[in-house]
């Protein structure tokens, strides 16, 4: 049974498509913490995405400009995140959670408001699924990485573009000095806080992406709590991934291969719930250090305040 | 006194700018607030049984919003209240089908011990050792321990030891003796309320008026200070989190033997993460977690009347609910916004000259 399911290439594409809406918003969480904002609000934003996405798609009829509108939403609820916490210096986890709790209020308010209670209309443009020529016929492969929804090969660039960004060029060594040590990156004359909304905001539009992507390239439609906890195993993700953008990857496919395979053995003995419990498991492993010591970057979660 | 009205204050401000911006949404999306906020304020208050339902669902709020609050106090974030809540269900809900032959008296005492216990464990266990031992950071550490136990509790109702025979995955119903009795009859409301307000009392003692209690405060207050005067950090880490599950334990408890009688298969009681607003909104403070508890329940029990009455989607309650946990959090808005006023006024001058 569980030899089966492992040589049919459905379990790795669908692995993949289950670890797409987890990579984002942990790549998200990477970028805001690497810059030295601890958040956790990422299941919120990602609810933000989704809801705006649809909403932006349905009336510009075009599922691009919906992607775009949600990017934007994204950027500007991240913004506000950025302003209580970098400037105002509140407590960087409440708020996170703040932005939870009201960002799954207002899309679900929102949703009946202006669309009803028979949810998103179905004529909603969705996110086209691409077919890659060259590798869609290879055997095994091919209906693993041939025919994907688009939102994931973004995800793949993005991950690739991000380690480059973050590990390779000027402005993403900034951000990570900001997140290490903003004492000594303000000294050397880098804008502390300007650097920390840039991270809080690249990882709001990548949170946001995530949740785009289960909305327009998933379901096609807007539902209420339809992120189900993924923005914190996101979180997991990030950690277990030790705050890179390819551990993230790696972690996501991991999770989302757990979650592949409680669904394609269900029925099958193994209980899928205990399956499931796999990943915050492991994250707490890691962070005990019984799996690869995970160390945060060394300021996050700090509020920089240059007066003292 | 002064520090009263202090600290009374903010959440004040807050809540009034918080159900003001929900007022300015309800027009934009053509509905009249006066009409909207009227049918919550009768839906939760209106008359004895609707009273008595909202102080019913304000119980599990007011238990784990002392297990955070507590927690809070010495420094710790617990964040897990949720599955601490599922374990301490769970285990209340075990011991309330499964025993049988006992007087009333003891059978509801054993269900809550045991589930206190369960739920204690949990989080002092893995995230307070954790903690303490190797630094893990408990916000993390009790999320994913939460869902691994609402997890459990879905193999346990699904297909564990739990199972009841049939095609609804929930557990037996618990026995007669286990059952808390009512306060009011035909509302949900139980002698749960008196073990909630209990509960704030020994709460208060423990932190306030024991040696237990002023050493919990001075790790949370500066953990290397209090290592210096000599205080056993880490042991008091995981006590607090101990303490703080235990409440969160004896929340599932309480309703499951007040109000549910049985544990129903669902992703989230919601109450761990309400708990969390309700410990910020009462500044941690165990009787202001009985204020802020009677709060948001009003507003669940008030939404659903407001819903129903003026067509207001009762999710804009948790709308609020959000924008009031933003303006506590940034709680020194009002002197920066203040601060900035008076800069202007002393630099226009001198700008003109």
């Amino acid at each position: 049974m569980l030899w089966d399911a492992l040589t049919r290439p459905d379990l790795w594409a669908s692995t993949l498509a289950m670890a797409t809406p987890i990579a984002l918003p942990a790549l998200g969480g990477t970028f805001s913490e690497r810059s030295g904002v601890v958040n956790i609000a990422m299941e919120g934003i990602m609810l933000i995405g989704a809801f705006f996405g649809v909403l932006f798609a349905y009336y510009t009829n075009s599922a691009w400009l919906g992607l775009v509108g949600a990017l934007l939403m994204g950027a500007f609820i991240s913004a506000l995140f950025a302003y209580v916490t970098v400037n105002l210096g509140a407590d960087q986890v409440i708020v996170g959670m703040g932005v939870n709790i009201f960002a799954a209020g207002l899309t679900a308010f929102l949703l009946n408001t202006i669309f009803g209670y028979g949810g998103t209309p179905r004529e909603t443009p969705a996110l086209p699924n691409l077919t890659i020529p060259g590798i869609n016929h290879l055997p095994f492969v091919g209906p693993i990485l041939g025919s994907q929804n688009v939102v994931v090969y973004l995800m793949l660039m993005l991950v690739i573009g991000s380690h480059y960004f973050l590990f390779h060029t000027n402005l993403g060594l900034r951000i990570r000095a900001v997140g290490e040590n903003p004492q000594a990156a303000d000294t050397a004359g880098l804008n502390v806080k300007g650097l920390r909304y840039l991270g809080v905001i690249i990882g709001g539009m990548l949170s946001s992406l995530g949740g785009v992507y289960l909305a327009l390239g998933l379901l096609n439609s807007f539902e209420v709590n339809m992120s189900g906890g993924r923005g914190y195993i996101a979180l997991a993700a990030m950690i277990f991934g030790k705050w890179t953008p390819f551990g993230s990857l790696g972690a996501a496919l991991l999770f989302g291969f757990a979650m592949a395979l409680s669904m394609a053995l269900q029925g099958g003995g193994v209980s899928s719930n205990i399956i499931q419990m796999l990943p915050y498991a492991l994250t707490i492993l890691a962070l005990t250090g019984l799996v690869g010591r995970s160390t945060a970057p060394a300021a996050d979660g700090v509020p920089y305040n240059p007066h003292n | 006194m002064g520090k009263t009205i202090e600290g009374l204050l903010t959440p004040l401000v807050a809540i009034v700018i918080a159900v003001l911006i929900g007022a300015g949404v309800m027009l934009v999306t053509g509905h009249n607030p006066l009409t909207a906020y009227g049918a919550l304020f009768t839906g939760a208050f209106g008359s004895a049984v609707d009273f008595s339902n909202t102080l019913a669902s304000a119980v599990p709020l007011i238990l784990s919003g002392l297990g955070v609050a507590i927690a809070f106090k010495a420094g710790l974030f617990n964040i897990g209240a949720e599955g601490q809540y599922w374990i301490g269900s769970m285990a209340a809900v075990w011991i309330g089908y499964s025993v049988s032959g006992l007087p009333p008296l003891l059978h509801i005492s054993l269900a809550i011990l045991v589930a206190m216990l369960a739920a204690g464990l949990w989080a002092g266990i893995v995230p307070g050792l954790a903690k303490a031992m190797v630094g893990a950071h408990e916000v993390i550490t009790t999320m994913m321990m939460s869902y691994i136990a609402i997890f459990l509790s879905h193999y346990m109702l699904e297909n564990g030891p739990m199972m009841q025979p049939g095609f609804t995955p929930q557990s037996p119903v618990i026995l007669p003796s286990a059952t808390l009795g009512k306060l009011m009859e035909r509302t949900q409301l139980s002698w749960g309320l008196a073990i909630a307000v209990g509960a704030c009392l020994i709460v208060y003692w423990l932190l306030y008026k024991t040696t237990l209690g002023y050493r919990l405060r001075a790790v949370g207050l500066n953990a290397r200070a209090a290592n210096y005067a000599g205080i056993n950090v880490p042991f008091h880490l995981v006590l607090a989190l101990f303490i703080s599950g235990m409440l969160a334990g004896l929340a599932g408890a309480v309703q499951m033997l007040g109000v549910q009688h049985r544990l129903y298969d669902s992703f989230s009681s919601g109450y761990g993460f309400t708990a969390i607003v309700v410990a910020l909104l009462a500044n941690n403070n165990p009787f202001g977690v009985i204020l802020a508890s009677i709060f948001f329940a009003a507003l669940s029990t008030g939404g659903q009347s407001m819903q129903l009455v003026s067509g207001v989607p009762a999710n804009l309650t948790d709308v609020i609910s959000g924008i009031i946990i933003f303006l506590v959090a940034s709680k020194d808005i009002g002197q920066i916004v203040q601060k900035r006023w008076r800069k202007s006024q002393t630099l226009a001058p001198v700008k003109e000259a």
